[in-house]
């Protein structure tokens, strides 16, 4: 009588529920969002137009998606590699971060100078940022054995510090107004929009192509299948005489390397200077974007399309529903919980009634 | 002669009884933090949750006590939004046998989102602290009054509760079992114990002090709310819970140590030091990686201290 409902474990991973998890997350959270507008007052089916359909309903607004999906995309690929191999780099904000201050820094210290080499070197300082800041917990991982997941989110809140230092001290606009922000960077430091009257920049088909590249290189390339092995069998791939450490080297600095481009994307294209809040919490959101796109890299795409939408649906229900922005963290919180609930559909079929005596089954 | 001694004496002393009752507030939510994951992983569960359960606890906190005029119910407010939150945590790893990394991720950003939207109304809304403790006799007693006697409840009841921690599982029948399902689910299960049972209370345990850690934040340490305020505290008390080696009273050990580099932090800019605000906030966080890896880098010490079933699924028809 105790197990009412019981998990009886399927034969081998139903293909099914691995798509469709996604999907009845995505709708259950729906749901609860309904009843959560009406719970504020106000009418379900509008808010969930207002959250999910105006935001996207002009070319402005298609874009605003695209330009804040490609942060999270770039993002999650990165992640989902070290999630598939056991290795956890939650710290995406910070590497984030200080992928925007090494290519910033760089963007700022070049000045006016006038070449098409500018905008390739301040792109890759910021990959180079980032790497180096994820560089931190990979070393402390394979030479100490240090927790990369304390380590790294450590990193995040002493990075956010570092740029907070840079923004209001040694690197503040003399001519800002006292603001704490840098100096707008050049023109030829800047990711140009490619799209007037919007904000379509450069540096979302770049973050097309990178994600691809990173695609074919797990698809097809050695390491991607080392890193599955890991994953799925730590033992069998020592066996086979996989290193982990180079795995932990390899997924943290990918991962730290995307979110670095990232970030300076972020301060070169929509933003084009340093200020303190870079990031509405890309490297967190890009999280649930790697789980809820299944660690794949057409899933995370579609997935951080959707969780774009809730960023720009949030504003939108604010600006003309005088519904609170927070809205926004309630749902990607709430999607994730679902997608872990629904994903237990993978492994298991739901069956009610009393648990089979064992030696029945 | 003799007045100006006296005079700087009693100065001294009341320097060393506000950095003490300092050191006291920062250590306090880390070690209620702490002792409640402590228990929670002895049980063989990682919760990486805590950061979103003291974020619910300090939001519930404060919105009940200016709902209600009451910090008592507000501490009853944020226990009971502290074990709803390992609740969900527990229906998911435990009933649902979800990933428990991922999930203690999902219920930290659902609680900061989740508190974000509770708190919205709240932000800038003034709260008067919660008082000190004043025992008639002994609070008065100069110097070691306030030094000893002069805190809010709670401190005392973050050592009292380690120190009841530390009794149960060292020492009783019901610490035993804890300990067994957090070492060897399978072998606890033959023996007739409801490994989910026990884990589901741990977790619950876990749950409370960490709902009551941010309640402190709220109603004592600062006074108000703001989103995100906990500011990595719940993933400071998950580190501290390795650097204990999963005992309790190096868990208050730890906590006041940390308790004591903030410190540094707020007193090194009244001293006049010219370090900028934002590396003297920083301290805490690397303090953290400087522990973490001083303790880790004896690989085997953290292996043979952590409990074996740590992090691992239990399939009850295996």
């Amino acid at each position: 009588m105790k197990m009412f409902l019981h998990l009886e474990a399927r034969g081998e991973p139903s293909r099914l529920w691995i798509w469709a998890a996604p999907l009845m997350a995505v709708f259950l959270t729906l749901a609860v969002g309904s009843a959560l507008f009406a719970a504020l007052g106000k009418d379900p089916l509008q808010a969930l137009n207002g959250f999910f359909i105006m935001p996207v309903s002009t070319l402005y607004g298609a874009t605003e998606l695209l330009v804040k999906a490609a942060p999270l995309a770039l993002i999650a690929v990165g992640l989902a590699v070290g999630f598939r191999g056991g290795v956890w780099n939650i710290g995406a904000e910070g590497q984030l971060t200080l992928g925007a201050i090494t290519g910033g820094g760089l963007a700022l210290a070049l000045g006016a100078v006038d070449s098409p080499l500018v905008l390739p070197a301040v792109l890759l300082a910021g990959v180079l940022g980032g790497m180096a800041w994820a560089a931190i917990p990979a070393l402390l991982r394979t030479r100490f054995h240090a927790n990369e997941i304390l380590t790294s989110l450590m990193l995040t809140y002493v990075a956010q510090l570092l740029l907070g230092w840079l923004v209001h001290g040694p690197w503040r606009d003399p001519h800002g107004f006292n603001f704490p922000e840098t100096a707008p960077f050049s023109p030829h430091a800047i990711l140009p929009v490619l799209l007037e009257g919007t904000r379509l920049h450069l540096g979302i088909p770049l973050a097309g192509v990178v994600i691809l590249a990173v695609w074919a290189l797990l698809a097809r390339g050695f390491i991607g299948f080392q890193i599955k092995v890991m994953g799925l069998a730590p033992r069998a791939g020592a066996y086979a005489g996989f290193r982990q450490n180079r795995l932990v080297w390899f997924s943290l600095l990918l991962s730290g390397g995307l979110a670095g481009l990232a970030g300076f994307s972020e301060a070169a294209g929509p933003i084009g200077q340093l200020q303190p809040a870079l990031s509405p919490g890309y490297g967190f959101t890009a999280i649930i974007v790697a789980f809820l796109g299944r660690l794949h890299p057409v899933g995370i795409v579609l997935a951080a399309l959707f969780m774009a939408l809730t960023y720009l649906g949030g504003e939108t229900v604010q600006l003309f529903m005088g519904l609170p922005l927070a809205v926004t963290g309630v749902f990607q919180g709430l999607i994730l919980f679902f997608l872990l609930a629904c994903d237990v559909l993978i492994l298991y079929r739901v069956r009610v009634g009393r648990r089979p005596a064992p030696g029945v089954s | 002669m003799e007045p100006t001694l006296a005079s700087s004496l009693a100065e001294a002393g009341a320097a060393a009884t506000a950095l003490i009752g300092a050191m006291a507030r920062a250590a306090t939510p880390l070690a209620l933090a702490a002792t409640g994951e402590l228990v929670t992983e002895k049980a063989g569960v990682l919760n990486l949750g805590v950061e979103g359960m003291m974020l619910m606890g300090a939001v519930s906190a404060f919105a009940v006590t200016v709902a209600t005029g009451s910090p008592v119910l507000g501490l009853g407010a944020a226990i009971g939004a502290g074990m709803l939150m390992g609740l969900v945590f527990a229906g998911l790893t435990l009933s649902l046998r979800t990933n428990q990394v991922a999930t203690g991720l999902a219920l930290t950003l659902f609680g900061v989102g989740l508190s974000a939207f509770v708190g919205r109304d709240f932000v800038g809304t003034p709260l008067t602290a919660l008082p000190g403790l004043s025992i008639p006799g002994l609070s008065d007693l100069p110097v070691l009054g306030p030094l000893l006697f002069g805190h809010d409840p709670l401190v005392y009841l973050s050592v009292a509760l380690i120190a009841l921690v530390s009794w149960f599982l060292g020492r009783t029948r019901g610490g035993l079992i804890v300990r067994a399902v957090g070492e060897n689910h399978d072998a606890a299960h033959s023996l007739g114990h409801d490994v989910l049972l026990v884990r589901y209370g741990a977790v619950l345990f876990g749950g409370a002090l960490c709902g009551l850690a941010g309640a402190y934040l709220s109603l004592v340490y600062t006074p108000m709310w703001v989103e995100n305020m906990t500011a990595g505290r719940g993933w400071i008390a998950l580190a501290l819970v390795v650097f204990a080696t999963w005992k309790p009273w190096r868990v208050l050990l730890g906590a006041w140590l940390f308790g004591g580099v903030t410190i540094l932090q707020l007193h090194a800019q009244g001293l006049g030091v010219q370090i900028p605000s934002q590396f003297l906030s920083m301290l805490p966080y690397l303090a953290t990686i400087l522990v973490l890896v001083l303790i880790s880098r004896d690989a085997m010490r953290v292996r043979l201290s952590a409990p074996a079933c740590l992090g691992k699924a239990f399939h009850p028809e295996h």
